[in-house]
């Protein structure tokens, strides 16, 4: 385990290094390439934990599709090159104290419900089977309820964008 | 094989294994430069193509690449000059992370990763992030116009690949690549077996979807815009010289490479030869001397698809920006996901 524990300190460090830049950095698509680096700590964090389904998925998802979205919007908009000044704003100073709370909120969370539980030994490799077994079976009405919520957002997109 | 690799070291079989991968990139690579850039489009244009370094010009590779290691690293200005040299890095690793799932023989792979095909659909999706920042710290508009470009048309037909991609995940019931090509060389079709179960076959539609989206990823012509010579200058690769230069175009043929790697794993049986041929009945069985013969099969299967793919490229012209994004969306999508359907209904009735 010591050796998964040193990984995991390395990645948390270099994730917490990259998460600063993102807010620190005084460049639109630099602070986007910042976030990159943080969701793929989190994707090398979940195949410490022998979940690669999730780590998988998190970069198909997160670094593939919403980063590169995340980027082009930019991009198409208002992305200069070089230092801009007005990124940040008056909220700066209520946006900390939210952090801590966030952060206070899932830290007590999740004490509360593991405490002193160990992972066992040897982890074990969740099969992509056992993944689906679980979402279409008992999970099967909340997974038909999150397809209708994106569903539903995904009409609202289209109607907003139409102009006729 | 593995015996043989369980006395070496651990550190000895990563630096084989990082041998191996270079081997697996770079070699595809050149062969697909020589064989089908410099010699198939000169015959096609009733020319003979470079002939002068080495017989029949087979050196003239290496002359090129020497060419372009001599000249200057130029960045631009006005170029945000990290970004700018990290840009051709980023796509060049996404290839290099798309070969180590792809399975060459019962033994011969660099991990038997159980979720592979979808590891290979995300990470090729990080390429578009070097593509896309490449366009944008240029300082250029024609780069800019380019990376977007590129970026709109990969996102639109990678959901094309994926979907296609998922008949064959259900008809094989597995995401292992090595277990897919298993399941197709064990399978039979209608009491068949003498030349196994090839998904070509019975996910024809899937394969057809598969060729057109990788064809389009790849930005080959007729999916060209995003480099549209006469109207972007290079679109994205415009500002990029010397090695940076060759570190993109290695990349783009690279990825052929892989992707039809990929392609014959998922749909042409990959390394293997119908089992019953030798009269093994699972992947245990199958002889030593596959290991050797496997990766070759492959070599064979890959410069195939990757003949079809340049030969599209060098017979069609250019399809409009709206054309391309119609394309992808009303016409591949639909199919894609009928055909998943049409998939997930015979597997269960059958």
């Amino acid at each position: 385990m010591i050796a998964q524990n040193i990984g995991f300190l390395i990645i948390a460090i270099v994730m917490i290094g990259a998460a600063l830049r993102v807010v620190t950095t005084n460049n639109v698509v630099h602070a986007a390439l910042w976030l990159v680096v943080v969701l793929a700590g989190a994707a090398a964090q979940y195949i410490l934990l022998a979940a690669e389904f999730v780590a998988v998925t998190q970069v198909l998802v997160y670094i593939g599709a919403v980063m590169v979205l995340f980027l082009f919007g930019t991009m198409l908009t208002r992305a200069r090159i070089g230092a801009e000044s007005d990124l940040n704003n008056s909220y700066k100073k209520l946006g900390i104290p939210v952090g801590l709370i966030m952060l206070a909120a899932m830290g007590l969370a999740l004490t509360d419900s593991f405490g002193d539980e160990k992972l066992p030994e040897s982890a074990k490799v969740v099969s992509t089977q056992e993944v689906s077994d679980q979402i279409f079976g008992p999970y099967l009405l909340p997974f038909w309820a999150l397809s209708f919520v994106l569903l539903a957002a995904v009409v609202g997109a289209i109607v907003l964008a139409r102009k006729d | 094989m593995i015996a043989l690799l369980a006395e070496v070291p651990y550190w000895g079989q990563s630096l084989l294994r990082v041998l191996g991968g270079l081997v697996a990139v770079l070699l595809p690579a050149g062969t697909i430069v020589y064989v089908f850039l410099f010699k198939m489009m000169s015959f096609m244009q009733s020319r003979l193509g470079p002939m002068e370094a080495g017989p029949y010009g087979s050196m003239q590779l290496f002359a090129e690449v020497g060419k372009w290691l001599q000249k200057e690293d130029i960045v631009p200005d006005r170029a945000d000059a990290r970004i700018f040299k990290m840009a051709p890095i980023i796509v060049l690793v996404s290839t290099f992370l798309l070969v180590v799932v792809v399975p060459f023989g019962p033994e011969a792979w660099f991990t038997d990763f159980e979720t592979g095909v979808f590891y290979a659909l995300a990470v090729s999706s990080i390429s578009v992030l070097g593509i896309l920042i490449a366009g944008w710290s240029s300082a250029n508009k024609y780069s800019l116009l380019g990376g977007l470009r590129a970026a709109g048309q990969l996102i639109a037909y990678e959901l094309p690949m994926v979907l296609a991609v998922m008949g064959v995940v259900i008809q094989a019931g597995t995401m292992n690549l090595q277990k897919i090509v298993v399941a197709q060389n064990t399978g039979a079709m209608f009491g068949l077996d003498a030349i196994g179960h090839p998904y070509v076959i019975s996910q024809f539609f899937g394969f057809i979807i598969f060729m057109i989206a990788i064809q389009a990823e790849l930005t080959q012509a007729p999916f060209d815009m995003p480099i549209a010579e006469s109207e972007l200058v290079s679109g994205y690769m415009t500002e990029y010289s010397g090695f940076r230069f060759l570190i993109f175009f290695i990349g783009e043929f690279a990825t052929a490479g892989v992707f039809a790697m990929i392609a014959s794993v998922l749909f042409l049986g990959g390394w293997g030869v119908p089992f019953v041929w030798f009269g093994w009945t699972s992947v245990d069985d199958v002889a030593n001397w596959m290991n050797i013969v496997g990766p070759l099969i492959m070599f064979t299967k890959m410069m195939l698809l990757v003949f079809i793919i340049m030969w599209i490229r060098f017979s069609y012209p250019r399809l409009r920006e709206d054309q391309l994004q119609r394309f992808a969306w009303k016409g591949l999508i639909p199919v894609a996901l009928l055909n998943i359907m049409v998939t997930a209904i015979l597997k269960v009735v059958f």
